[in-house]
């Protein structure tokens, strides 16, 4: 709030390792955020990314590395010393204090004379102001939920961290409090770091996103960036669905990467190809994929494959999701949206695939197709 | 609703079973003692084993008790106070550690505290009648020092009986201040810490609130029994470090003077009472009382 938003502020981590006894939490991590901007630290339990929040908040320290707020160096600073506030996972209000006494406390530690006012703006803001004298365990979760944000917001800090901070309430409230964090996010424009292992919740608030699994960030770039380039298995998987099929480069041109896959020769554009020769997966997202009965033409210039069956359908109402066997054996989603333009096909069905060429990705063949499945909430 | 068929109730219901056995208990060994301690509280004074006792509502029994006996009182009452003082302090310490410091020796330290148990009450206070015995180590020790003179001793003093009762009652302190402590969720500390408290103000303005119902628990479960003990005095004090429990028993099995043990047993219940009661209000712990 009161920096110039000249990004002097950056948050930026520098080859920060952090080593339990038995085993390495996050391996050598670089990463910047820049000032102002919502960022979220994505990734399935047991990533490393709490444990990078924990450094960032002063509650863990690195074992080599530094981590710096523009020109200040907060590695070893104390957590009350930093200008960092956090919204914990469940909250961690004090169940002594009532919920003004809880908004106040990072004042009243900072030695703020006037606590009213400005404990009554926050409340005001996170429209709790009738709440003020109960107590956090008279309140709803959401309510619990915006209590811890009001609390750390007070203290106008230049980055504040999130850790799970909607992971204990419904679907329905979530998806509330999501606007309600992105809205007070651009209404302070302070630095939000967000970890989350739920990528809806990632790819709805986030500016940007650093993917990461087992210590490492895997990719970091803007939501639709990720989803639609994943460079690795991990990201394709984890981030959405993913069909990978194995094939083998041809041919490269200035603009495409041509591979045969399994007998049908598919391009790829050049900048999603993160494999120029020999072996590599083609992958391509359900939803790019379209589908139709053997024969019927289908309205896309691209790669076009024949021969598939249709194994499972499952009709959720906005869209069918078909899971088509291919010739080669392996099972490919593609989602049809319920235009009407198009009967339902049964179990069985004879079906051609195809999608368009810039859709698909191509990676490295040396990693593991299935990767990201698993963790993936 | 009609088709939803309710569990058909056979007379009492279970929890009315289950409390039956602690209900007998408690009206066999507390309300009926209690009656008749307060019936023997209005005796008339000039009863004896040989013409037999007789309840008059002699009210006078409790003023003429604190007249004879106001000094033992007030005394068991300081002791007791010092002696929970001590152990506030000391039990505090160390819950705390083991409550958050203890790491695997948890259990071990545990054990350690309730250990003395295994011994009889009486044998471990007689053996701190051998520590701070004349010709002990503890008194050759602080004589060597100085802080005590040549002539001076440990045994038959304040000193011995508060020592005595702190030891006594310590672990009645440690458990319950262990089991508040060790509840807390150590996610508001670090979240004090997040919110600019250091350490020293975390302690103070979290933790510290936080187990106050294990204060208010612990200086009941040692300062009761304390301000009514009297096996400390009686070993390890003399007739000036006499506590009211000494003269209640002495009254009752020596004097049979029943009149006069039976008022101060209710003038000391009372107190006592009132002394708690005001100390959890101030704690902030009601939900105790």
């Amino acid at each position: 709030m009161s920096q110039a938003a000249d990004g002097s502020r950056d948050l930026t981590l520098t080859g920060v390792t952090k080593e339990y006894a038995d085993f390495t939490a996050v391996k050598s991590l670089d990463l910047t955020v820049p000032q102002g901007e919502f960022f979220a630290l994505l990734g399935p339990s047991g990533c490393g990314k709490t444990t990078t929040l924990r450094m960032v908040a002063g509650l863990d320290t690195p074992t080599t590395g530094s981590i710096t707020l523009g020109d200040l160096d907060i590695t070893y600073a104390k957590p009350y010393q930093r200008p960092v506030n956090t919204v914990f996972q469940n909250y961690a209000l004090f169940p002594h204090l009532t919920i003004f006494e809880n908004v106040a406390f990072g004042l009243r530690r900072k030695g703020v004379k006037n606590v009213a006012q400005p404990v009554e703006a926050m409340l005001e803001l996170v429209e709790l102001t009738s709440q003020a004298r109960k107590k956090p365990t008279q309140l709803s979760g959401g309510q619990q939920q915006r209590v811890a944000l009001a609390r750390a917001l007070i203290n106008q800090p230049e980055v504040l961290l999130l850790d799970e901070p909607l992971g204990a309430l419904d679907l329905k409230l979530r998806r509330a409090m999501q606007t309600e964090l992105k809205r007070i996010q651009s209404e302070v424009g302070l630095t939000f770091v967000h970890v989350t292992h739920d990528q809806e919740e990632a790819m709805g608030m986030a500016d940007t996103i650093a993917v990461m699994n087992a210590g490492v960030i895997e990719q970091m770039g803007s939501p639709v960036e990720l989803y639609d380039n994943p460079r690795t298995a991990f990201v394709a998987n984890f981030l959405g669905r993913s069909s990978l099929m194995a094939a083998t480069v041809k041919e490269v041109t200035s603009e495409y990467v041509k591979a045969n896959m399994h007998g049908t020769v598919v391009s790829i554009p050049i900048e999603r190809a993160h494999v120029r020769e020999g072996s590599a997966w083609v992958g391509i997202r359900p939803e790019k994929v379209l589908i139709a009965a053997a024969g019927t033409p289908i309205d896309a210039p691209g790669n076009h494959i024949e021969g598939g069956i249709v194994t499972d359908v499952n009709y959720v109402g906005v869209s069918t999701e078909y899971l088509v066997r291919m010739p080669w054996g392996q099972e490919i989603g593609a989602f049809a949206q319920n235009t009407g333009h198009q009967d339902i096909l049964p179990v069985g069905s004879q079906v051609d695939l195809s999608w368009r060429p810039e859709f698909a990705f191509l990676l490295d063949s040396d990693e593991d197709p299935n990767a990201g499945k698993e963790e993936q909430a | 609703m009609s088709d939803v068929v309710a569990p058909r109730r056979r007379g009492p219901s279970v929890a009315a079973w289950l409390l039956l056995p602690g209900a007998i208990w408690l009206a066999l060994f507390f309300v009926v003692p209690f009656y008749s301690l307060v019936a023997t509280s209005l005796f008339d004074p000039n009863g004896s084993v040989l013409s037999g006792y007789e309840v008059t509502w002699h009210f006078a029994n409790f003023s003429d008790a604190l007249r004879d006996h106001w000094r033992p009182l007030v005394r068991s009452l300081v002791y007791a106070g010092i002696a929970t003082s001590f152990c506030l302090v000391l039990g505090y310490l160390l819950a705390y550690a083991i409550a958050f410091k203890a790491g695997r020796w948890k259990t071990l330290l545990l054990v350690m505290v309730i250990a003395p148990f295994f011994t009889s009450f009486l044998v471990r206070t007689l053996s701190w009648k051998l520590i701070l015995a004349d010709n002990g180590w503890v008194v050759d020790a602080l004589q060597a020092v100085h802080v005590l003179g040549p002539e001076d001793r440990l045994l038959a003093t304040p000193v011995a009986v508060i020592a005595g009762l702190t030891y006594n009652f310590l672990p009645f302190m440690v458990l319950p201040l262990y089991a508040s402590l060790e509840k807390i969720d150590l996610r508001l500390i670090e979240a004090a810490q997040d919110l600019h408290a250091n350490p020293f103000v975390a302690f103070f303005k979290v933790t510290w609130p936080l187990s106050l119902p294990g204060v208010a628990a612990g200086t009941m479960l040692t300062f009761i029994p304390a301000a009514g003990d009297y096996i400390n005095a009686q070993l390890l004090g003399s007739p000036n470090e006499r506590m009211i429990g000494n003269i209640i028993q002495n009254l009752f099995t020596t004097t049979g003077d029943y009149a006069a043990a039976g008022a101060l047993s209710v003038i000391l219940m009372a107190l006592i009472l009132v002394l708690i009661m005001t100390w959890v209000r101030k704690a902030g712990a009601e939900d105790l009382v």
